[in-house]
This record gives structure tokens, C-alpha cells and sequence, in this order.
């Protein structure tokens, strides 16, 4: 459980190297050490399939950026310390202030870390093997148990690969 | 875009067969093993990105391959689709696992489990296919072109 | 408890990146960084001390802990859908790069055609 803690430290630390950083390429890449970190909590809170999705959608997340950056501009914007930005941080600190209280007084209710009641899961976990005949219990969940939550997702990745090809085409007529 | 050194090359030309393989086997033994349809599928896309980054985008016709790209992500989706109306034709629910309940295999052998096979094959198809169409669809990008 | 509490740190760091940066591609990374911190959140809420991965083989006993498969069965939908997400928000940036030769979110007012 300490590899958990200290793992989620250094998300945090990458976290803020990756938003304060002057040049935008190493910003994203110090979003990479996020995503490795994420792989390694997945394995230890033990769900191997997360994993293996996980590790590699961050490296496409990693090329899809870097080849947006590269061919646009790689500088940060220069930013002038004025009013508006003294206001804007002050309207982040005291929204973020107040969101971290109001969840730590919504854990107190939730169960101990670990001691996960699985009132909800009882009936896939007793019976997923005889009704469906799969051993694999995730794949059980999302395919036969709640199966219309694949269908949607299968659908809008669908959608956004149609809008990504429709947006990125050559525009302009032919002359002919 | 350029493709990179001969040992990026070669080291490619040895590791692609076995990174589709694994892919392929993760989405077949979906309902046995770790991995299933999302899993499987990210790793066939992420085994055709190895390729076009090693070798280049100059030497193919991106427009063509583009095309086919999308047309198997198509060709995915409409199969998922199909299996769910399977059960309706026969006379029971939208999306129901029919297969399962006329001729259900032992468990734990690769033909069992009704449906979740058929389905994991199309989405790993799909969402490779997607993957891989996002990826060249930047890559190919040419900022200010017109045609 | 204490891990609860670092996850919802990781996530107000991300909204701040969305709140207080002015560059198109900081957003982005923050909107990133939030959904790496939910994905984060909701593992640890299906977590059991001493249990295994939810998959059966022959040779398991039948009294053994499972951890609990339904926060990971909406893990991963949602790890999915946000790479759609951010390839589109991709897209539109490089487009707005293209027109206004900026990403800056202060200059990026008027219309034009």
C-alpha cells in the first residue's frame, strides 16, 4: 500500500511539471510519466485488463500531442502579471479550497479503503460463471450483464473518429 | 514524415509479427484471460502505428490507406450492431446471449460462453481500426493546404 | 482514506490547469490529467485487502475474495471514450492554430470567415 501512496506523489509532482512548464513539448512529455504511474497503481489495485488498455491508449495520447505540437508552434504564450490574472487565481484557490473540503467531509461516509462491502456485485460474482459460462467476470460484466454500456461506448468512439476525419480534410473547391 | 535509423528498421521488421499475434490471441481468449475486445483491439492499432512510424509516411499513399482504415472501422461497427439483433430474429430479446442457452460448451474451453467471442472479435476490429484512422489522419496533415 | 484524499488533489490540479492557463494546449493537458485522476479514483473504490483479479480458473478454491469487477468494467469504457475525446479536442485546436496563428485564448475573439 506505501507503492500506491508514493506513486500517486509522483502523478502529483508530474502533474504540476507538466502545467507550469515554459516550452509545451515538455509539458507533454511529463504527461507520460502520469500515465506509466497509472499502469503500475492499476496492477497493484489488481485489474490486469485496465492495465494493458491503459499503457498503451497513453502512448497514443503522447503521439497524437506531440504530432499537434510539432506541426504548429512549440512556445508557451508570454503572459503579463496584471489584475486579471491576480483575479483569476484567487476564483481557482477558493474554488479548488472549497472542493477539497466538501469531499473530505463525503469520505467519512464512504467505506474504509479496503473494506469494499460488495453489495452490488454479489450476484455476478456467486452466479457469473453459471449464467453466462464465462471466466473472465469483467468481460461477463461489460458484454452480458451490461452489455447496452459497450454498445454506446463502441458507438461514440465511432462518432469521434467520423468528426476527427471530418474536421481535419483538405477544405477548398475544385477547379477544374 | 520521415522514418527513422536502420536499427529502428530492423528491430521493427522482428517485433511486429509477435506484437499482432498477442493481439489477436488477447481478443480470441477474451472470456479466458485478462485483455478482451478493447484490449485486444488497442494492441493490433498500436502494432500498425509501429510500422508507419518506423517507416515513414512517404512511401505509402496515405489517401488509400486512409480509405481502408475507415471503411474496416465501418465494417466493425456494423457487425456489432448485427450480433445484437441476432436474438431478435429468433424470437427472444434485443441483445439476448442465445447462443448460450441452445448450445452452451463446457467452461473454461474457447467455444463457451454464447455470444462474448462473436462480440469481443468486432469491437477489437472496430476500435483498431479507429485507432489507427486517428493516427494517420494527423499524420498526413499538411497545415495550410488547400486543395 | 489518505489515498482518497491525493486523488482529489491530482483532479484539482487538472481543473486548475482548465481554469487559470491561457494556452489551448495547457487545457487540454489538464482536461488529461482529470481524467487520469477519475479513472484513479474509481479503482480504489473496488479494492479489497487480500483479494485477487476477478477471473476464474479451474484451479482457484471456491472461498477465495474476488475484488469487486464493476468499477472496473466502468473503468475501462471510460478510458476509451476520453482518448476520443481528446483527439477531437486535438483536432480542433490545430484549426483554430491554423486561422488565428495563436493559442491564445485572449486573442482568439473575433470571428472571421
Amino acid at each position: 500500500m506505501t507503492t500506491l501512496i508514493i506513486l500517486t506523489i509522483l502523478m502529483i509532482f508530474g502533474a504540476i511539471v507538466a502545467l507550469e512548464s515554459k516550452d509545451i513539448l515538455s509539458g507533454i512529455i511529463s504527461l507520460g510519466i502520469i500515465g506509466f504511474a497509472l499502469t503500475i497503481n492499476f496492477l497493484l489495485l489488481k485489474a490486469p485488463d485496465l492495465a494493458i488498455v491503459q499503457i498503451i491508449i497513453e502512448t497514443l495520447t503522447l503521439i497524437i500531442l506531440i504530432a499537434a505540437v510539432l506541426k504548429t508552434t512549440r512556445e508557451e504564450t508570454v503572459e503579463k502579471f496584471g489584475t486579471q490574472k491576480v483575479l483569476l487565481w484567487a476564483i481557482g484557490i477558493i474554488f479548488i479550497i472549497v472542493f477539497v473540503y466538501s469531499s473530505v467531509r463525503i469520505f467519512n461516509h464512504l467505506p474504509e479503503f479496503g473494506e469494499q462491502s460488495l453489495r452490488m456485485a454479489k450476484v455476478y460474482i456467486d452466479q457469473g460463471l453459471t449464467l453466462t459460462g464465462a471466466g473472465n467476470l469483467v468481460a461477463a460484466v461489460i458484454l452480458d450483464f451490461r452489455g447496452y454500456d459497450t454498445l454506446g461506448e463502441a458507438t461514440v468512439l465511432f462518432t469521434s473518429v467520423v468528426g476527427v476525419m471530418a474536421v481535419l480534410r483538405k477544405v477548398g473547391r475544385k477547379r477544374s | 514524415m520521415r522514418g527513422m535509423t536502420l536499427i529502428v528498421k530492423q528491430i521493427t521488421n522482428l517485433m511486429v509479427p509477435s506484437i499482432l499475434l498477442l493481439g489477436i490471441y488477447v481478443v480470441l481468449h477474451g472470456h479466458l484471460t485478462p485483455g478482451g475486445g478493447f484490449a485486444g483491439g488497442v494492441l493490433i492499432a498500436g502494432c500498425f502505428t509501429l510500422l508507419i512510424l518506423a517507416y515513414g509516411s512517404e512511401n505509402i499513399k496515405s489517401e488509400a490507406k486512409k480509405m481502408q482504415a475507415s471503411l474496416t472501422e465501418s465494417i466493425g461497427i456494423f457487425l456489432f450492431w448485427f450480433i445484437t439483433i441476432i436474438g431478435l430474429l429468433n424470437g427472444t430479446y434485443f441483445f439476448y446471449n442465445i447462443i448460450a442457452k441452445t448450445n452452451p460448451g463446457e467452461p473454461f474451453k474457447l467455444f463457451s460462453a454464447g455470444i462474448i467471442p462473436l462480440c469481443n472479435i468486432a469491437i477489437g476490429i472496430e476500435v483498431g481500426a479507429a485507432l489507427f484512422s486517428i493516427f494517420i489522419t494527423l499524420a498526413i496533415l499538411k497545415v495550410g493546404e488547400r486543395l | 482514506m489518505i489515498v482518497f484524499i491525493l486523488a482529489i488533489i491530482l483532479f484539482s490540479i487538472g481543473l486548475y490547469g482548465i481554469l487559470v492557463k491561457r494556452n489551448l494546449i495547457k487545457m487540454i493537458i489538464g482536461l488529461v490529467i482529470m481524467e487520469y485522476a477519475i479513472n484513479l479514483m474509481l479503482a480504489l473504490v473496488g479494492f479489497r485487502k487480500g483479494g485477487i483479479a476477478p477471473i476464474i480458473t479451474p484451479e482457484i478454491s471456491e472461498t477465495a475474495t474476488f475484488v469487486d469487477p464493476l468499477p472496473q468494467a466502468i473503468v475501462l469504457t471510460a478510458i476509451v471514450i476520453g482518448l476520443g475525446t481528446t483527439a477531437l479536442l486535438v483536432s480542433f485546436a490545430v484549426r483554430i492554430h491554423e486561422k488565428y496563428d495563436t493559442f491564445d485564448v485572449r486573442k482568439i475573439r473575433k470571428l472571421r470567415g
